[in-house]
């Protein structure tokens, strides 16, 4: 099969889902995609993978009780084990009413279109050239760049289809492609790295020069980092950085977290629980988010979802079943793969940007930490208790201007308090890899650990 | 899985136009998991992945295909496929004489998890929430997951290894979260082993979920947790990812060649404590890395990657190995057929020392106890690490007193594998763990006695 023809999915799908039995509800969700990866090392292929990947996830539901199965193969017989096992999974689940698949709502998908030829007619040597070439830009930037730990270009084309026994049948194909890079600065015994990264539906969307900048000039400029003494400071996230931090908030903002008690911010719709100054969506149906989308994991056009507007918690995330306990409509925020059943989560978050430059930003902060990096997203913060403790390397900030660099320092808050504290959001939206679309914020009153 | 004939036919398409190098991977995993939250069993999932990954060397470069068609045609695309990928030149036809190198696992399987009831795991679920539930009114929430995989697989390569092994593994998880004046507070709990259903045996889901819940409460009075640098205190079996982190990632062969590790260049180096004897072992019976061969055909091993202080070797995978001209270390791991093997950790645990641990806490004056760290992460490169404090308690005047809430430590490996200045004669493995490396996971295990870092910095809010 070819891997990017979604009819022929879609037909697989609709062919499963009508072997529902009367009583019986089933959803087929059927995937593909062709990737390529090319990775390289000192000025030689490393490695280059080509594959397809395929499955099909299966749910069923009967009398209030859903199965699951999944496999990563399109065969006929191993369809009908996966549809078998999916209904004998679904005999030992406790019923809820609220349990059951998607049914069509009426609402146009937008008009987004996710593929580009371009892509698929790239020959491999074109993806080869530009991975050595990025590689080679980073070693020619600075002197101090002693090497690269990889240069990648990867590249994926996929299609997905889902079905259901309720009268879902959709299906959609789309192309990307990135080229990311680590550059291994050196001083001495000291070593630093940064990140680069520039992403795209078609090779032209990719900017070599963008990646090898900022991989050069993120590694370079945390060399002579220092640890810097503990006391409160003012937080100036990068947009990428300030995307992480609205990515861990949207998490909290999810139907499953709010009904069941793992939200910090359940009961609060209607209520102040950010600055005015942030207005924050999900947005899958702005198609310059790479998180775009006709349709979420359901099967449902998705749209537009307000989040908090100046500040106010406006609503949260559904899918189905989580719309259907609280008593609204799906916001189409089913996420997942052929592997899962669909969770809830935001698929392009878009930040309403501010006012002012990220240098606009720096000379309003008296003692504050320029991020440009953060670890242990996932060891420090606590998305039901709000607690917030993060790695974090970067440029101090002193008077109004960057100063040295600083390593081995955390800064710690809580969520609620620094959604509240946010004192600027930046004029200048990136799109970040993930899909979302943020700007730079300013917040105040986090503690600095370090010394 | 494959008979000789098939797999000596794919070898010999994958070096039909040259190479160095040949290996065929293929896999067959079944999993199932069953979930239960907000009081309910939501779902039971099954799962199968079965295919193959090829891949073929040439100089420097590997290229490397999979597929899911496990017949002699897929396999020989995906041969083909591979070769083309490492654009070899050259040709001619090599033959591999196939020499079955299967080494003994660790354990045997008691009840493969296939053959118990569904019903019987639901069982599981139920008791694990009745008895969270019943820690405490504070306990508003629990989720329980049960988990099992069967991972069969066969390796073979153009140097004649084929081998085979047979992986079973079960786990089970209680999150809790308990409700309170201040908010709400989370604790979580895990036991894995690999082995089967037996795990049932050995372990009691209700104490899981009780010492979830417990966590959890416990937070509920815990004060922010401290900023600045001070001694911490790891206790038995909480901390094994300290040392995953610290230097675990900065012993992978790969990340060494590359410059980006803070170990490179300094084998036969005094580069931590005297204290220290750090070991990596595949071997160990029903952990949660332990395998009878590697991704690679490899056997397990128990390597010593650091003895006495000084830093005695890294961990390496078949090229490399192959590369340097000695003799392979069983570190060459895969999340799945469709990734390529990597350097990869197994079990890797620090040796007990000699110290009594109620010493340990009671010399030190004011510090951080932690009884269980959470995940972590590490920059190779620099060196500079994170991990999590699920569970950890302040240390005042040598006594562990409060509970604090959570947060990151960040430290910097070199550093910190000199800073340790007490180990405890009380070892203990830890909790299973997947470890992430260039978006591929694995499972893991670790471990360590009761240990003390000197000087950490502890990632809280309060002054």
């Amino acid at each position: 099969m070819s891997h990017a023809d979604e009819h022929e999915l879609l037909d697989l799908a609709t062919e499963v889902a009508a072997e529902a039995a009367p009583g019986e509800q089933v959803e087929a969700f059927v995937g593909s995609s062709t990737t390529t990866s090319v990775r390289v090392h000192g000025g030689e292929v490393e490695s280059l993978t080509q594959a397809t990947t395929s499955g099909i996830g299966v749910r069923v539901v009967r009398d209030g009780r859903q199965g699951f199965a999944y496999a990563g193969s399109l065969d006929p017989a191993v369809v009908a084990e996966v549809l078998a096992e999916a209904r004998d999974n679904a005999a030992y689940a406790e019923p809820e009413d609220w349990v059951g698949l998607a049914e069509p709502d009426g609402v146009e998908p937008p008009e987004v279109d996710l593929w580009r030829d371009e892509l698929a007619a790239m020959p491999t040597d074109r993806k080869i050239a530009l991975a050595l070439e990025l590689e080679r830009a980073v070693q020619a930037r600075d002197p101090r760049i002693s090497g690269v730990r990889v240069a990648q270009w990867g590249d994926g084309a996929g299609a997905a289809a889902v079905a259901t026994s309720t009268g879902i049948a959709v299906a959609g194909r789309s192309t990307f492609c990135h080229l990311s890079v680590q550059a291994l600065a050196a001083d001495g015994d000291e070593t630093r790295t940064g990140y680069g990264v520039s992403v795209g539906r078609r090779p032209d969307d990719v900017d070599l020069d963008e990646a090898a900048d900022d991989a050069a000039e993120r590694a370079t400029r945390l060399l002579g980092a220092v640890q810097p003494d503990s006391g409160p400071v003012t937080l100036v996230l990068e947009p990428q950085m300030a995307a992480a931090l609205l990515g861990v908030v949207a998490g909290t903002l999810t139907g499953e977290a709010v009904l069941k008690g793992r939200s910090p911010f359940a009961d609060r719709v209607g209520e102040r629980i950010a600055s005015p100054l942030l207005t924050l969506h999900d947005d899958p149906t702005d198609p310059r988010s790479l998180g775009a989308d006709t349709h979420d994991g359901e099967g449902l056009a998705t749209r537009r979802v307000p989040l908090i507007e100046e500040g106010v918690l406006q609503g949260f995330l559904h899918n189905t079943t989580t719309g259907r306990r609280a008593g609204v409509p799906s916001t189409a925020s089913a996420v997942r793969s052929f592997r899962t059943t669909p969770g809830v989560g935001a698929q392009a978050l878009v930040l309403d940007p501010g006012e002012g430059t990220l240098d606009d930003l720096v000379s309003g902060v008296d003692r504050g930490v320029l991020v440009q990096s953060m670890s242990g997203l996932h060891s420090g913060v606590n998305p039901v208790s709000g607690d917030f403790s993060v790695g974090v390397e970067g440029l101090l900030v002193r008077d109004g201007a960057l100063a040295e660099p600083v390593r081995e320092a955390t800064v710690a808050s809580t969520l609620q308090r620094m959604l509240l504290d946010v004192a600027a959001v930046g004029g200048e939206r990136e799109w970040t890899p993930g899909g979302t679309g943020a700007a730079a914020l300013v917040i105040p009153g986090v503690m600095l650990s370090g010394r | 899985m494959l008979d000789d004939a098939t797999i000596q036919r794919t070898l010999a398409a994958a070096l039909r136009t040259g190479g160095d190098f040949a290996e065929v991977f293929v896999e067959d995993k079944r999993s199932s998991s069953a979930m239960l939250d907000d009081g309910r069993v939501e779902e039971l999932s099954s799962g199968r992945d079965r295919g193959a990954g090829i891949r073929v060397v040439v100089g420097e470069t590997t290229g490397f295909a999979h597929t899911a068609d496990l017949s002699e045609e897929g396999l020989r695309a995906a041969a083909e496929a591979a070769a083309a990928a490492a654009r070899s030149g050259g040709g001619g036809v090599r033959e591999v004489a196939l020499t079955r190198r299967d080494a003994p696992r660790p354990n045997g399987v008691e009840v493969l998890p296939e053959t118990v009831a569904k019903g019987a795991k639901v069982e599981l679920l139920r008791r694990a929430d009745d008895a969270a539930r019943s820690a405490g009114a504070a306990i508003r929430q629990v989720r329980a997951r049960y988990g099992d995989s069967r991972r069969r697989i066969l390796v073979a390569n153009s140097e004649g290894v084929l081998a085979e092994d047979d992986q079973v593994r079960t786990l089970f998880v209680v999150s809790a979260v308990a409700v309170g004046d201040t908010g709400m507070q989370t604790g979580y709990e895990s036991v894995g082993r690999t082995i089967g259903f037996e795990l049932f045996d050995r372990y009691d889901v209700e104490q899981v979920a009780r010492t979830a819940a417990e966590r959890a409460l416990t937070k509920l009075s815990a004060r922010p947790a401290p900023s600045g640098t001070m001694p911490v205190v790891i206790g038995p079996g909480g901390g094994g990812v300290l040392f995953h982190e610290a230097c675990g990632h900065g012993l992978e062969k790969d990340l060494v060649d590359k410059g980006a590790s803070a170990f490179a260049g300094r084998l036969g180096e005094q580069v931590a404590s005297p204290l220290v004897t750090l070991v990596d072992d595949g071997t160990m019976a029903e952990e949660w890395g332990c395998f009878a061969v590697d991704d690679e055909g490899t056997p397990a091993q128990r390597n010593v990657l650091i003895q006495d202080g000084v830093l005695t070797d890294y961990m390496w995978d078949v090229l490399r190995s192959r590369k340097a001209g000695r003799p392979v270390s069983g570190n060459g791991r895969r999340q799945s057929y469709q990734h390529l093997p990597m350097v990869r950790m197994t079990n890797t645990y620090l040796v007990a020392g000699q110290d009594d641990p109620d010493d340990i806490v009671a010399s030190t004056e004011r510090g951080v106890y932690v009884a269980s760290l959470g995940g972590g992460q590490v920059n190779t490169a620099s060196g500079d690490f994170v991990f999590g404090m699920t569970e950890a308690y302040l240390i005042e005047d040598g006594r562990i007193t409060e509970p604090l809430r959570e947060g990151n430590l960040i430290g910097n490996g070199p550093k910190v594998l000199r800073d340790i200045d007490a180990v405890g004669n009380d070892f203990a493995m830890g909790k299973p763990g997947t470890c992430g490396k260039d978006g591929q996971g694995v499972p893991v295990g670790d471990g360590v006695p009761t240990l003390r870092v000197r000087a950490l910095t502890v990632g809280g809010t309060a002054a």
